[in-house]
């Protein structure tokens, strides 16, 4: 075990070089370029405040919805401590059902089944229903490695795919486009388009359905995710607003569905609660158009061969983390993302991760170890408000702390010299934990006046670490005495 | 009742004029104040930025610093939170079951300002007069972890002179985050500019708020547009008086260290 390996040691992380968990530059760095792109900030801007206010009405108008959200924390609670048991019934229950069920232990092996799977059934062509899993590993570049043409039917991810750009929000990949970059990239991609295209939503629509419509009828397989699994029944359920999910989970001859582990729940029951809190979080409906449920093959109707891949890539070390796992609880519904004030400034693609915004910047790091997206948990102002809509109460906030403590303990133990930082924090709590020594720091800190020499702030152009402050921030002035030493003087008995 | 001041650190080094605005206004509404002087720091900044096996030593300090105390009153929803949801924690998982326990019994006497005017002395009305154009900021931990809800507009609403303006997107953090405004310095500026351009709309001559912390990072804004609106802590305003205010001294706080 390496000294950066979080969690028990030898449960293997999602491994490097395949999938979408890491990004190329450190979040800040990518940020930064990211701010500085008007169209992004009033895209994105305007897409988080919309459905914001939608999901804040529909939640708004149940009574009942703190009960809810305690009922789908209980619930998932439970299912995590009993993992292994409700997997294996699942398994059961899917065989039972016809269907066959394949285990994979990471990205690696869930791409070599999936491709073996389509392979065998002789076609070249796939198409696809949007899944988290699937871009996770990165299943397309797999299918497409191995000659295969892949097609997403989601329409934003059609756009995402089309315009060869990557996802940047879990529910609505492609977020950080308008409409009119949208005309564009079907106006250049899609063959045989209408030339006058305008961007009129219809019409767009239009397109990519007319696009889409002739995939669906020709194709003899769809890879599909999975919102939730039902171990007693052994049924994989998805959850759309768009209907192509629905033709795909119904036309082809072979359906391939990719789940990851922790979306297993015990009894068809838990859907009670999950297919309330889910739409009116996500796309702020009361219930959303689409909720497709199977269980194996049912001979004459819909798909005579069905595969369920259940991948792990680093799941079980994020459940051994005592802290850490109830991000497993996620329901993906993408309404953390869009109350965060951090996404909503620096975008998906900051987070080079399939999954950005507040659950991403804790996902991701547990899913790679933390030495791999060492950035992640940093990228958080922990104003708390993805906990508050949370509909199973993520303490995401915790999460963060909780890895930042974990990053920085795996970097003392790696390093034979401490960083800058740790010894000024090191330092910084001996004279904090010690009032004589604290009041000498504080006089230190009062150094600073020798600098602004008279102004009531200090100047901009200081040393690093401070000029992160200073460069778009004043610094008052340290006064002369701190209030604890003028009280006490004054109040002398 | 015998109220011990928390002034936390960054009141206490950089702006002690909030504590004694603080300590001014308790006594003038009875009530006797005391000022631990072992007292430092909560452990907050380094619990959230990792560094929380340091931050013991620091917990225990402040449990030392306060023992013994009837309750406690510091102008900071932050580190109050960090004493009512970090302390014990941080304790407990280095193994020190003592310190927790003693921790916890503390954060059970530990108060933020404005909820100990309103909840426990049941004050609103707390007899002070601002003559200015205010706007309120609900900092992100009083508002989602302490859950001080309308207590310090209800304290705000009712001083005397002060016109009271709403400040829209009101409960966005201002990107400040402790460690955040330097570690991730430009998202930070840009939630920042954002929550100054929301102030600026106001027209209000002070943005006030419960936590020195977040008006450092918005003044410190504020003051390098050179805008005319300044930030002024919670505590200063309620401290303010006729007798402490003259015509002139336009939007500085009435107690100054
Ligand atoms: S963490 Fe919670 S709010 Fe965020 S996507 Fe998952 S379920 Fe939704």
């Amino acid at each position: 075990m390496t000294a950066v390996d979080l969690g028990m040691p030898g449960l293997p992380h999602a491994p490097r070089g395949v999938g979408h968990l890491r990004g190329a530059e450190s979040f800040p760095d990518a940020a930064r370029g990211a701010l500085r792109n008007g169209q992004l900030r009033a895209n994105l801007g305007h897409a988080t405040s919309t459905i914001r206010g939608k999901r804040a009405n529909v939640v708004g108008e149940l009574p009942d919805w703190e009960q809810l959200r305690a009922a789908g924390k209980a619930l998932k609670t439970a299912t995590m401590a009993r993992l292994d048991e409700h997997l294996e019934e699942l398994e059961r229950q899917v065989t039972a059902r016809g269907g066959v069920v394949h285990w994979a232990r990471d990205a690696n092996e869930a791409n070599e089944i999936v491709t073996r799977l389509v392979q065998a059934t002789g076609t070249s062509e796939v198409v696809k229903v949007k899944s988290m899993a699937t871009q996770e590993i990165g299943l397309n570049e797999a299918l497409e490695a191995a000659g295969l043409d892949v097609f997403e039917t989601d329409l934003a991810e059609l756009i995402v795919q089309l315009g060869e750009d990557s996802p940047s929000h879990i529910l609505v990949p492609a977020i950080h486009k308008n409409r009119a970059e949208i005309r564009e990239i079907f106006a250049r991609t899609i063959p045989g388009v209408d030339p006058g295209l305008t961007d009129d939503p219809r019409q767009l629509a239009m397109a990519a359905r007319a696009h889409l419509r002739e995939r669906f009828l020709r194709a003899r397989v769809a890879v599909s995710g999975a919102n939730f699994g039902v171990a007693e029944t052994g049924t994989l359920t998805v959850v759309e607003s768009e209907g192509n999910g629905r033709m795909c989970l119904t036309l082809p001859e072979t359906l391939i569905t990719v789940m990851g582990i922790e979306k297993v729940v015990p009894t068809w029951r838990d859907l009670e609660v999950f297919l309330q809190l889910l739409p009116r979080s996500s796309t702020g409906e009361r219930m959303n158009p689409y909720t497709s449920a199977w269980a194996g093959v049912t001979p004459g109707d819909g798909p005579q061969e069905f595969h369920l891949v259940l991948l792990d890539n680093g799941r079980t070390a994020v459940l051994a983390d005592e802290v850490g796992r109830e991000a497993l609880h996620c329901i993906r519904c993408s309404a953390c993302l869009n109350v965060c004030p951090v996404y909503e400034r620096a975008g998906g693609h900051s987070y080079g991760s399939v999954y950005p915004g507040p659950i991403g910047a804790v996902l991701s790091p547990m899913l790679t170890g933390v030495e791999d997206n060492a950035s992640l948990p940093y990228a958080s102002s922990l104003c708390g408000a993805c906990y508050d809509v949370c509909p199973v109460a993520i303490d995401i906030p915790s999460i963060l702390v909780h890895l930042r403590g974990e990053h920085v303990e795996a970097v003392a133990r790696d390093r034979d010299r401490p960083t800058a930082e740790a010894v000024a924090f090191r330092g910084l709590a001996k004279a904090m934990s010690h009032p004589r020594l604290w009041h000498l720091a504080q006089r230190a800190a009062r150094l600073g006046r020798l600098v602004s020499r008279g102004r009531p702030t200090l100047p901009n152009a200081l040393p690093p670490p401070i000029s992160g402050w200073t460069r778009s921030r004043d610094l008052p002035t340290p006064p002369t005495k701190t209030f604890v030493q003028q009280w006490t003087e004054e109040h002398r008995s | 009742m015998k109220v011990a001041l928390f002034a936390t650190c960054l009141v206490d080094t950089m702006t002690p004029s909030v504590a004694h605005a603080t300590a001014a206004l308790l006594q003038r509404l009875g009530q006797e104040v005391v000022v631990p002087p072992a007292q430092a720091c909560c452990g907050q900044m380094h619990v959230n930025t990792g560094y929380r096996r340091e931050a013991v030593s620091i917990v225990a300090n402040h449990v030392r610093a306060f023992e013994g105390a009837e309750v406690i009153v510091a102008p900071s929803g932050s580190c109050v939170a960090s004493i009512h949801h970090q302390q014990a924690a941080v304790a407990r998982r280095a193994g020190d079951e003592a310190l927790a326990q003693a921790a916890e019994e503390l954060a059970g006497r530990t108060h933020e300002l404005s909820q100990f005017l309103v909840d426990v002395l049941g004050v609103t009305d707390v007899g002070a007069y601002y003559p200015h154009r205010v706007t309120y900021h609900p900092t992100c931990h009083s508002l989602r972890l302490l859950r001080v809800g309308d207590a310090p507009l209800q304290l705000l609403r009712a001083v005397r002179g002060l016109e009271l303006v709403e400040l829209p997107g009101a409960e966005q953090c201002c990107g400040f985050g402790g460690t955040f405004a330097v570690k991730n310095a430009d998202t930070s500026t840009a939630m920042l500019t954002d929550k100054m351009a929301n102030v600026l709309g106001t027209h209000a001559e002070v943005c006030t708020a419960g936590d020195a912390s977040c008006l450092m990072h918005i003044g410190g804004g504020l003051s390098r547009l050179r805008a005319g609106t300044r930030t002024v802590h919670l505590a200063e305003i309620l401290a303010s008086t006729e007798e402490a205010v003259t015509p002139d001294q336009k939007a500085i706080p009435a107690v100054t260290a």
